[in-house]
């Protein structure tokens, strides 16, 4: 017998641009991205809850870099609404994890429409806590 | 039968739970904050920092940052293990997301109890 092994070519699905993520495929690299991008501003957002908690100088530095804006757009508001947007979804995200361990909604079409519930609930209170505390 | 162990340290079921631990206290905290926030008497500084001056608010809000930071350990610990391969850049970035947080809870105790 020939010493001789057939290898098909297989496709390897390893493109970033070709996947297509089933929905709760998608909440799971929005959680990763959102606790992410959370760590990464930390220092910021722990320097703006020192300095409102601050001296007068410092809450007053606190208004002054809120009230910034370059071409009308404040862009801390807008980094602090994104962030506002990623813990709303790192929590809503959780609580399905910490559900779906308990074995809660484990079931395809619950655990489809879980994630639908995820993403639009977390959108839908940053839009209400953004223009509450805008 | 010999009873031995066949995989490491453990600290995989460890990490596993913390996550879960801290998160749930951080969920709970961020409702019982958003109560407080909302039972506001009024949308100033001085009310803001009373709200703080609290002893089990200072309490409450230091463990949720504690919460927080082993959370952000153990999550952004995993994120380097998936993505960054040679052992050296991966210690290094360890390290770095180590000492931040270690740094950061000092940064937050200093905040609180200032007031």
């Amino acid at each position: 017998m020939a010493d001789v092994t057939v290898r098909k070519v297989r496709p390897r699905h390893l493109s970033i641009m070709q996947i297509r993520l089933p929905l709760p495929g998608f909440v799971s690299i929005l959680h990763r991205v959102s606790g992410a991008g959370l760590f990464l501003c930390l220092p910021v957002l722990i320097a703006l809850f020192g300095a409102s908690l601050g001296s007068p100088a410092e809450y007053a530095s606190l208004q002054n870099a809120l009230a910034f804006s370059v071409l009308g757009l404040p862009l801390l508001k807008l980094l602090l609404l994104g962030l506002l947007w990623a813990y709303l979804h790192h929590f809503c995200a959780g609580i399905r994890f910490l559900l779906l361990d308990m074995h809660v909604g484990i079931e395809l079409p619950q655990a489809r429409a879980s994630a639908v519930a995820v993403l639009g609930v977390s959108l839908g209170l940053t839009v209400i806590l953004g223009v509450l505390s805008w | 039968m010999v009873k031995r162990l066949t995989v490491g340290a453990h600290y995989g079921f460890r990490d596993w739970l913390g996550q879960r631990l801290t998160a749930t206290v951080m969920a709970l905290y961020t409702v019982f904050f958003l109560v407080k926030v909302l039972l506001l008497p009024a949308y100033d500084n001085a009310a803001w920092r009373t709200l703080f001056a609290g002893g089990f608010m200072k309490f409450a809000t230091f463990l949720f940052f504690m919460a927080l930071f082993y959370h952000a350990w153990v999550g952004v610990r995993d994120i380097w293990m998936d993505y960054v391969k040679p052992v050296g850049v991966r210690l290094f970035l360890h390290s770095v997301t180590f000492f931040v947080l270690v740094g950061y809870a000092g940064w937050v105790a200093q905040i609180l109890w200032r007031l």
